[in-house]
């Protein structure tokens, strides 16, 4: 044993004399549980307090207790489905919003991250090269991707530059509701699709060639191929997929924010936003509403998450393709 | 030789011991509208070398964190010594009452008397909680090259604002200017207009926020959006309650009148310099008066403080008529102090254009409304500014009609008193 070995193994032979050797596997994951206890756990406890007391101050000893009055206010509608009866109707807005944001931005992720994966899996020229170019923004800081776009979508952006040179006229690519929502979910697919196909090409480059030999054997088309062959191996990777960019998407907020700041009007604010300016932002920080917020949004993503646990044992357990 | 060796060291010792065990830490947050950071610097360093047992550390920040992170770290009893606020009294509970501390405070009484009431908490009506680091009105500031581009005089002294929308407008149409007016997003700019459209902003001596006065302007800001008068690249560009000023779309020239305030001047004479002919003028009337606001950045220490004496000694230093008046000069900023108001303040600048904007800006200040200078010394003011920006800007948006932004402006008034804790 080297030197160092001998100083490392020192203390813990120690520590197992004392304890027993039964118990040595408490003292291997302690440093890691006190990490995740202080930094996960407690705020999550902490965070459950202020959900069920109000007030401004920030000190947990000294909020008056409210009970579920924090989640009264947030669900109280007159009619729900109609934001503008709602009392918080921000709230509502921004659940709308990141709704909708969801439905599209995971849909194009999944799509554009398949359809990138089938490319890069072919044998091209430079495939190596162009493999790094789609992964690249993900080495990005989100910051620093809203301030790239920014430059492209401002009134005198790049993008705006090169229209008005063709003999067009200015879009307000920013400054539109529409616009402005249609960019983040292009800007948000193109800031995370290299990491998820990444994970969709080591699915691809896990599928047995010789499935595919005997299906050129066989004259099998190409379409057919793809439906009978890769979709269906592909489809642990692509669950996969699926639920941890619903879960991401659901979570978006710093590139967002940087970009359109929630902008124009509420036409882009999510729902961690809301979160973040009613906790923060404002004069008044109501913490409480903001905790109360922030745990109807865990309680959702703990359904996501249950819900790829079970699509991934069903994928597992040959659910696809049969 | 050891003897040599023995006597450097303690020599050494002698000299480095006392910075190191004698010297109070005094940190100050602090923001900048433009050099006035680097000129209190330089004040400081001259303060430091005359009292070398304190050690003042100016944390230079940005506006926002200002605005978010201190409120976190002063109701989290981790506030620095001071901070250099502008949201006077939205934390006057935590504000040391410095008054006891102070060598003279006859003379802060004397000199800043006018502005004193705005960092004290409620119900508190003698202490001494803050000294002010800039007083601001906010006003319109012009491109007059534009107008003369244009070959359209500049509107007179009590041209209204809708006089001065027809004369931009005219202005943009001919140069090419891609913005007739600007306005920061922000409430408190919005207040001085809605004052001068008839907004009380009080009942009495209940806070009110929308009546017709308010309406009315809100109602000019929402049509100048649909016109095209001001461009939705200021408002629209960001959400919720975030400022967004227009300085920069300024000094590019492609404004014709932004209305913001005279905080603005120093750093135009170092971005925009004579590059071409800007200004500040009179502020434009509506029926009821033509205000801006008043306001400005104070200089707070917090009951948190270790070292409230060292504190003291630093404020009474920068307050010093000497020191003060320096750095009024150096910053081109307007003062509260009585006695150099009285006296005047010779300010170094050469430019034509920041000595009418300064004259622009002391016509404006005298002619501040009461309604205005009672808004800004209302605790929850912020509440109220909040209110308006965030809904007026759903209904620029199309989110809203401006009849359902009035309505949830008043139930977010009151919801947000209630968070405070105000009845």
């Amino acid at each position: 044993m080297s030197a160092l070995g001998r100083l490392i193994d020192a203390p813990f032979e120690a520590v197992q004399r004392a304890i027993g050797a039964a118990r040595m596997p408490y003292v291997f994951v302690a440093p890691n549980l006190l990490v995740f206890g202080i930094f996960v756990a407690a705020p999550m406890i902490l965070n459950v307090w202020y959900a069920v007391t109000g007030g401004i101050q920030l000190m947990p000893g000294e909020r008056p207790y409210v009970g579920a009055s924090n989640f009264a206010e947030l669900l109280d509608c007159d009619t729900f489905g109609v934001i503008a009866s709602c009392r918080q109707d921000r709230f509502w807005r921004a659940v709308a919003n990141t709704a909708w944001f969801v439905a599209f931005q995971v849909v194009g992720l999944v799509a554009v991250s398949l359809v990138t994966a089938l490319i890069l899996n072919r044998r091209m020229p430079w495939r190596g090269f162009f493999r790094a170019v789609f992964f690249y923004p993900v080495l990005l800081s989100p910051v620093v991707v809203a301030l790239i776009w920014k430059w492209v979508l401002q009134p005198d952006g790049v993008l705006n530059a090169l229209i008005v040179a063709g003999g067009g006229a200015r879009v307000p690519f920013l400054l539109d509701p529409s616009w402005a929502f249609s960019w983040t979910v292009v800007i948000s697919i193109w800031a995370h699709m290299g990491f998820y196909t990444l994970i969709l090409l080591a699915g691809l480059q896990a599928i047995p060639a010789d499935l595919y030999e005997a299906a050129e054997m066989d004259g099998t088309a190409h379409g057919r191929v793809f439906w009978r062959i890769t979709l269906p191996l592909l489809m642990p990777n692509m669950v996969v997929v699926l639920v941890l960019g619903l879960i991401r998407a659901v979570q978006s907020f710093d590139e967002i924010f940087v970009l359109t700041g929630g902008g124009p009007g509420t036409a882009t604010q999510y729902i961690v936003q809301y979160i973040y300016e009613t906790a923060f932002a404002n004069q008044t920080h109501i913490l409480g509403l903001a905790a109360a917020a922030s745990i109807l949004v865990g309680g959702v993503l703990m359904v996501l998450t249950l819900l790829q646990l079970a699509a991934t044992a069903w994928s597992k357990g040959g659910g696809v393709g049969r | 030789m050891k003897s040599i060796l023995r006597r450097a060291v303690l020599a050494g010792a002698a000299l480095l011991l006392p910075a190191f065990a004698h010297a109070t830490d005094v940190r100050i947050m602090w923001y900048n509208d433009g050099n006035e950071g680097e000129v209190m610097r330089d004040l400081l360093d001259r303060f430091e070398k005359a009292n070398p047992d304190i050690k003042v550390i100016l944390d230079q920040v940005p506006y926002k964190a200002i605005n978010e992170t201190l409120p976190q770290l002063v109701s989290s009893g981790q506030a620095p010594d001071m901070a250099r606020i502008t949201d006077l009294g939205g934390q006057a509970d935590y504000y040391l009452d410095l008054a006891p501390l102070l060598k003279d405070r006859g003379y802060w009484d004397k000199n800043f008397a006018s502005v004193l009431p705005w960092t004290r908490p409620a119900g508190n009506t003698s202490g001494i909680f803050s000294l002010p680091t800039q007083v601001t009105v906010t006003m319109p500031i012009v491109n007059e090259t534009l107008f003369q581009q244009a070959g359209i005089a500049l509107p007179g002294p009590k041209a209204t604002w809708q006089e001065w929308a027809t004369a931009a407008r005219a202005v943009a149409a001919k140069t090419g200017a891609a913005i007739p007016i600007a306005m920061d997003r922000s409430g408190h700019r919005v207040a001085g207009p809605a004052i001068s459209m008839g907004a009380k902003y009080f009942d009495g001596d209940t806070p009110v926020l929308v009546d017709d006065g308010l309406k009315a302007m809100a109602k000019l800001i929402y049509d100048w959006h649909r016109d095209g008068t001001m461009s939705k690249q200021i408002w629209g560009s960001v959400g919720g309650t975030a400022y967004r000023g227009a300085n920069e779309e300024f000094a590019n020239g492609q404004v014709v009148l932004y209305f913001s305030g005279n905080w603005q001047f120093p750093q135009f004479a170092k971005t925009i310099g004579d590059a071409f002919d800007w200004h500040g003028v009179n502020t434009p009337c509506g029926p009821a008066g033509c205000t801006g606001m008043p306001g400005g950045a104070h200089l707070v220490a917090y009951k948190t403080t270790k070292n409230p004496q060292a504190v003291a000694r630093v404020l009474d230093y920068i307050a010093s008529e000497a020191v003060y008046e320096e750095y009024h000069a150096r910053t081109l900023f307007l003062t509260a102090h009585a006695g150099l108001m009285a006296k005047g303040i010779a300010y170094r600048t050469e430019m034509p254009q920041v000595k009418k904007s300064l004259a622009a800006a002391a016509a404006n200040a005298a002619a501040l409304s009461p309604t205005a200078y009672k808004l800004q010394g209302y605790l929850r003011n912020r509440i109220m500014f909040n209110a308006l920006i965030v809904r007026l800007n759903q209904a620029i948006a199309g989110e809203m009609s401006l009849d359902d932004a009035f309505a949830r402006m008043t139930s977010d008034f009151a919801d947000g008193l209630k968070a405070a804790g105000v009845r």
